[in-house]
């Protein structure tokens, strides 16, 4: 079999995989395939292949745009997090997704909904003008295809250690299977397979959990044994531990996490990434457009189950400690970073290592996905169209599409090999990436939600709140003191610091689009209907059933995630 | 809830994968059990290959038969 040719000797993997598994891995790959040539056909016009014919379901459109974000990279980097820091990384599925995945779904999505765009820099451009939709177009386009460039490189790394797979061989495989099927059948193609890849990063990942806590002796033996194993530190608490700096092992405050992560970092990536949104915009009606982050919301309060209890119960239950990178080379130990394969090897034989291995390709696969078909939309609409060629048929458009798409996924093999020659870029792309995020969400906040806001107000913002962003992180570059005035304490960590930046670049972003705003003349209101709240009729949904209503299940949803917080305080 | 026109639901393609997944895995739990493996999982004696490609199994021959393209109006 072509797979085993590649195949390094067993010596150098963590994992060996039988026939039996190699055979499941290999079908996996010939389904999303198949279903790409399979939906080829229903991708003829812009609106099929862009916004997949807007004719998802809730479920659908809820689950993919779930999947979009669970990323195999996340899988694995999240357990490794919960290995070393305890609970405290499930704020970045609670407190960090939760509030801003309902908040999309009550407040926002109407307006993304109504106004008919096709993109997050679409609606822009509609609310402030066309400069404020080049900037955050050209910035999404280029960082997108970069961020995923990073992670084929990280995913290909995984590979090779986790089961000795050449590197060159994963890259070219999952990326151009990708790249077949998203050309082929566009967005809908893509969220089919978001939607299989979330049941088999499921059905694959769930085994951990459940043969973890019989071993450990259910969550109370994981905690008594994580006490024993690491006395004196605090493993299993979401909040107590966040009263000071020094206290906890992130090194952060709780003001740092409310108001950086839970506020303005989670906001901005859940309510205005484009990856994101788009699976929303793709939803057949208004009411599924709100229900599906709802949906969406829901699963993923569930995620830490298969992502942070492995790392807790690789705490409690594994007879040696895993460390860290740099550590682990140099004393030939085991990272952080595997603690979920290792789980997977303790617990999974012939046949459920082959699906477990499967999840963590189709966790990738479809994070890749959600990059690429985001980035053809916005390079076709917002670059394209918008820049170079404005009257063109929408066939001429759709073939754009499809082969931005292959263009896309190889500008993203390129940049996995400058990463792979230059590793440093690895970091300076993913601040990068946090520079636009935050501001983002300011400009897209005002815009929705403030009819004063002017054209000028919201490129201005965006502007400056990027420009400040970059400004107080080469500021720490270039003096690591600065970090007591950016996260407000000399015992901040790297984790606080962009927490805090986030924070201010937001404050910087909504101050001058205030400031310009007041300056400069607003729309008339008539040119605001659609995008703006106070401007815009929002369907009622007084005549709906109350457990049909999506702010009766966001209330459901938003109850259990503050239960949680409690039962885990 | 399957999100498209005339065309062969999402649920079913997953239900066939599944189907095929939950099979294989069962198939290997039970040649597990006449060739125990040479270094066992841990709790392998719970045969969890078993169980869960059993429910594998279950879950996609269901999702198989509801969403079949037979089905549909």
């Amino acid at each position: 079999m072509l797979l085993s040719f590649y195949i390094q000797p067993a010596s150098s993997r963590l994992i060996s995989l039988g026939s039996v598994d190699i055979t499941i891995i290999s079908i996996y790959f010939a389904m999303v395939l198949a279903i790409g040539f399979y939906l080829k056909r229903q991708a003829e016009t812009g609106e099929d292949f862009f916004l997949a014919g807007r004719e998802m379901t809730a479920w659908i459109a809820g689950l993919s745009f779930l999947s979009a974000n669970l990323g195999s990279l996340e899988l694995m980097g999240w357990a490794a997090a919960a290995y070393q820091y305890g609970i405290l990384a499930t704020h970045w599925y609670w407190v960090g997704a939760i509030p801003a995945m309902l908040f999309l779904g009550i407040v926002m999505m109407p307006f993304y909904y109504i106004s008919k765009t096709h993109s997050v820099p679409g609606y822009l451009k509609l609310r402030f003008g066309e400069s404020s939709r080049a900037l955050s177009a050209i910035t999404f386009g280029f960082m997108t295809v970069l961020m995923s460039g990073i992670n084929m490189y990280s995913m290909a790394l995984v590979m090779k250690v986790v089961l000795g797979w050449d590197i060159h061989f994963s890259i070219w495989v999952s990326s151009l299977t990708v790249a077949v099927y998203v050309a082929l059948g566009g967005l809908r193609s893509a969220i089919f397979n978001e939607v299989l890849q979330f049941v088999l990063i499921w059905a694959g990942a769930l085994v951990i959990p459940i043969v973890g806590l019989i071993e450990a002796g259910g969550w109370d033996g994981m905690v008594a044994r994580i006490a024993k194993n690491f006395p004196g530190q605090d493993f299993t608490h979401l909040w107590s531990t966040m009263g000071s700096f020094q206290d906890n092992p992130m090194g952060i405050h709780w003001t740092g996490i409310v108001l950086g992560l839970g506020w303005v970092i989670s906001f901005g990536y859940w309510t205005t990434d484009f990856l994101v949104v788009q699976r929303v915009l793709a939803a057949k009606d208004l009411r599924a457009a709100k229900m599906a982050p709802v949906i969406g919301a829901a699963f993923k309060m569930m995620v830490p189950f298969i992502v942070i209890l492995p790392g807790l119960l690789g705490l409690a239950v594994l007879p040696f400690p895993l460390m860290g990178e740099a550590e682990a080379v140099a004393s030939g130990g085991h990272s952080y970073n595997e603690v979920l394969p290792i789980m997977l090897a303790r617990y999974c034989g012939p046949g459920l290592l082959g699906l477990g291995i499967t999840a963590l390709i189709a966790g990738f696969m479809s994070g890749m996905a959600g990059n690429v078909s985001a980035f053809a939309t916005v390079w076709t609409y917002d670059i394209y169209r918008a820049l170079m060629k404005k009257d063109a048929a929408d066939a001429h458009y759709v073939a754009m599409g499809r082969w931005c798409t292959i263009l896309g996924v190889l500008v993203s093999i390129g940049t996995a090999y400058l990463v792979m020659e230059f590793k440093s870029i690895m970091d300076y792309v993913q601040a990068l990436f946090s520079f636009f995020i935050a501001p983002l969400f300011g400009t897209v906040l005002l815009g929705m939600l403030w009819k004063r806001a002017t054209p000028a107000g919201g490129f201005w913002g965006l502007l400056c709140g990027t420009l400040g962003s970059i400004a107080m992180w080469a500021w720490v570059k270039a003096d690591p003191g600065a970090i007591a005035y950016i996260a407000l304490s000399t015992h901040a960590k790297d984790m606080a610091e962009n927490m805090y930046r986030a924070l201010w670049s937001w404050l910087i972003c909504v101050g001058v689009t205030v400031a310009v705003s007041y300056m400069t003349r607003p729309k008339p209101e008539a040119e605001l209907t659609g995008l703006v709240y106070g401007c815009t009729e929002i369907p009622s949904e007084a005549d709906m059933p109350l457990y049909k209503r999506p702010i009766f299940m966001a209330g459901i949803v938003g109850l259990v995630f503050l239960v949680l917080q409690v039962i885990f305080w | 809830m399957t999100g498209e026109h005339g065309s062969i639901s999402i649920w079913f393609f997953t239900g066939i994968l599944v189907l095929v997944f939950g099979v294989l895995i069962l198939g290997a739990g039970i040649y597990s059990l006449s060739n125990p493996p040479e270094h066992p999982v841990v709790l392998h004696e719970l045969h969890i290959d078993l169980w869960w490609g059993a429910v594998l199994t279950a879950a996609g021959a269901f999702y198989c038969w509801k969403f079949a393209p037979s089905r549909k109006e």
